[in-house]
């Protein structure tokens, strides 16, 4: 493990801003689709479903890339209070990629509706047909939602703050830019602590 | 190279931005103006119209569970790919029920006599439906359906209807009129089991090729058609449809034929007000048949819904607006009862509706 990287990994930071789309789109789709009825709600729901299990999908590859691979360290100066609310929440964020599809993909199971995507692919239940747990889980998922949308603005609001406001080159490790304009105050940190080994 | 612009222009730049995806959240989900019928507002105004049975559905909350299989004669793969179609048997569940969200409402009145049908084809997909025993739906929109369940639901002064907002909405609504006529003139079957069940909506069936037909389709039973006299209804017992189908069943299994019906150029596929010309072409694709009732404490019909859009790949929504109404007000019926203690329904006691039956 080299715990000097400057960035996250290319394929993390292509992960991060693609799901990002995917996770926004997501949370859009869903709270519209359950406030109409127009034709749109089939439209919508057609399109959350695959949606969802992509999104599961790239969270397991994420999570397994995360888990391997050295993650840049946050800078010295931060304060104790950010730096803890800045673990809590990206392990909030990965909790919820894998919990929102899954609670979603069991609550269809338990209400009994068929999870289809596509048209013809079906995927198995992953929950026996059960009415209070139907009813408990759509409330989760509604309520993991929010939560979700929740921490992405803190998330979003941290990200800017450390970009426009601390300057400390944090926004920069999950940038997709190639050039470095100006070496971030935590990689030269970093470099000058990690440099007796 | 330090920033110029000073912090509190940075910090509320950031607000402004976390303010604007809320905004468009909030937009997305319906929060702002302009008023959006939504599937919970629907379910509010049956609620408004029924009261509140905790348990229940929150339309048609009065039904029994029944199972069976459709025997597929091989004729509908002519028009849908889907596996239904292919000459062979498929297992069904389904529900009998009768129209309003009062689960003990007498059965003795006017109001409809559904059959509700789940359907599973060899490779796992479902067919779902909920038919009704009328060819056409007394409104043709979610809006006049929210407009005709609030004109017509019990002032909480009186207790009863206000005959003036009924009269307003009828004034407005020919087709709901021309409903009611029909539900006055026609003549009312004396069992679930000699009923006639309309699919309500236009569906597409797809075929291999591609092609798409615009079908409506229904049950005809196989038991002979005999009428009951409406003068007499009220006078009947409470349970008296679902005792005899129930008591038909103990002793015989019921068959319906399954008619699908081709529109023709031109004829309406999104108002399920509208019949079609009775020259329609029509096709027997097979035979659905009945062998058990159970009480919804004991079947399986209770912790599923009819959902129309339930279908396998095949058979397709056509443009009908009721179509994702009816999808979105079941899921949210659903999660209302699923959460809720509630009573027995009206048959839990029947002894023929058992699991013990053999």
């Amino acid at each position: 493990m080299n715990p000097s990287a400057s960035r996250f990994p290319l394929a993390l930071r292509l992960l991060h801003w693609l799901m990002a789309i995917c996770i926004l789109v997501m949370l859009f789709i869903g709270v519209g689709m359950v406030s109409t009825v127009s034709e749109l709600q089939t439209w919508l729901i057609d399109l959350h479903k695959p949606l969802g299990i992509l999104i599961l999908c790239l969270a397991a590859i994420r999570a397994c890339i995360r888990l391997t691979r050295p993650a840049p360290a946050l800078p010295a100066d931060l304060p104790t209070v950010q730096r803890v609310a800045a673990h809590l929440s990206h392990l909030l964020l990965y909790a919820l990629m894998f919990a929102l599809p899954l609670v979603g993909w069991a609550m269809l199971s338990a209400g009994g509706y068929p999870v289809q995507l596509f048209g013809t692919l079906q995927l198995p239940p992953i929950a026996p047909i059960d009415g209070p747990l139907f009813a408990f889980l759509r409330q989760a998922h509604t309520l993991l939602a929010m939560v979700l949308f929740a921490t992405i603005l803190l998330h979003l609001g941290a990200a800017l703050f450390h970009a426009w406001v601390r300057h400390d080159g944090v926004w920069r490790t999950m940038t997709l830019g190639r050039s470095q304009r100006r070496p971030p105050i935590s990689s030269i940190w970093i470099s000058r602590s990690a440099g007796s080994s | 190279m330090r920033p110029t612009r000073p912090i509190l222009v940075r910090l509320a730049a950031i607000s402004g931005v976390l303010l604007l995806l809320s905004a468009a959240f909030a937009m997305a989900a319906g929060w702002l103006p302009p008023h959006r019928l939504g599937p919970d507002a629907i379910v509010d105004a049956l609620e408004a119209h029924d009261g509140r049975h905790p348990g229940f559905r929150r339309a048609h909350a009065k039904g029994l569970c029944i199972e069976g299989s459709f025997l597929s004669n091989g004729t509908g793969a002519l028009l849908s790919k889907a596996g239904i179609f292919a000459k062979a048997d498929s297992p069904v569940i389904g529900r009998f029920s009768t129209g309003g969200g009062q689960p003990y409402a007498p059965d003795g009145r006017l109001a409809f006599r559904s059959l509700a049908l789940s359907l599973t084809q060899a490779n796992g997909e479902q067919w779902r439906m909920a038919l009704d025993d009328t060819p056409i739906f007394p409104v043709a929109t979610p809006q006049a359906f929210v407009d005709f369940q609030r004109a017509t639901a019990p002032d909480p002064r009186t207790g009863k209807p206000d005959p003036a907002r009924a009269g307003a909405y009828l004034a407005q609504h020919p087709e709901t009129r021309a409903f009611l006529k029909w539900q006055q003139d026609t003549p009312l079957s004396s069992s679930f089991a000699n009923e006639t069940f309309y699919s309500i909506n236009t569906f597409r069936f797809i075929d291999d090729a591609g092609k798409a037909w615009m079908v409506r389709w229904s049950f005809e039973p196989e038991t002979p058609f005999e009428a009951i006299d409406k003068a007499t209804l009220g006078a009947r017992p409470a349970n008296f449809l679902f005792d005899d189908v129930i008591t038909r069943l103990a002793h015989n299994p019921l068959r319906w034929r399954l008619i699908v019906t081709i529109a023709e150029p031109g004829d309406t596929t999104d108002d399920a007000t509208k019949v079609w010309p009775v020259d329609r072409r029509r096709i027997d694709v097979g035979t659905l048949v009945i062998d058990r009732a159970l009480a919804e404490e004991n079947g399986d019909c209770r912790n599923i819904t009819f959902d129309p859009l339930i279908l396998p790949s095949g058979i397709a929504p056509s443009d009908d607006p009721l179509l994702p109404a009816r999808s979105g007000v079941y899921a949210s019926s659903l999660a209302r009862r699923d959460g809720e203690h509630g009573q027995p329904s009206a048959l839990a006691s029947d002894p023929q509706a058992r699991r013990a039956l053999p």
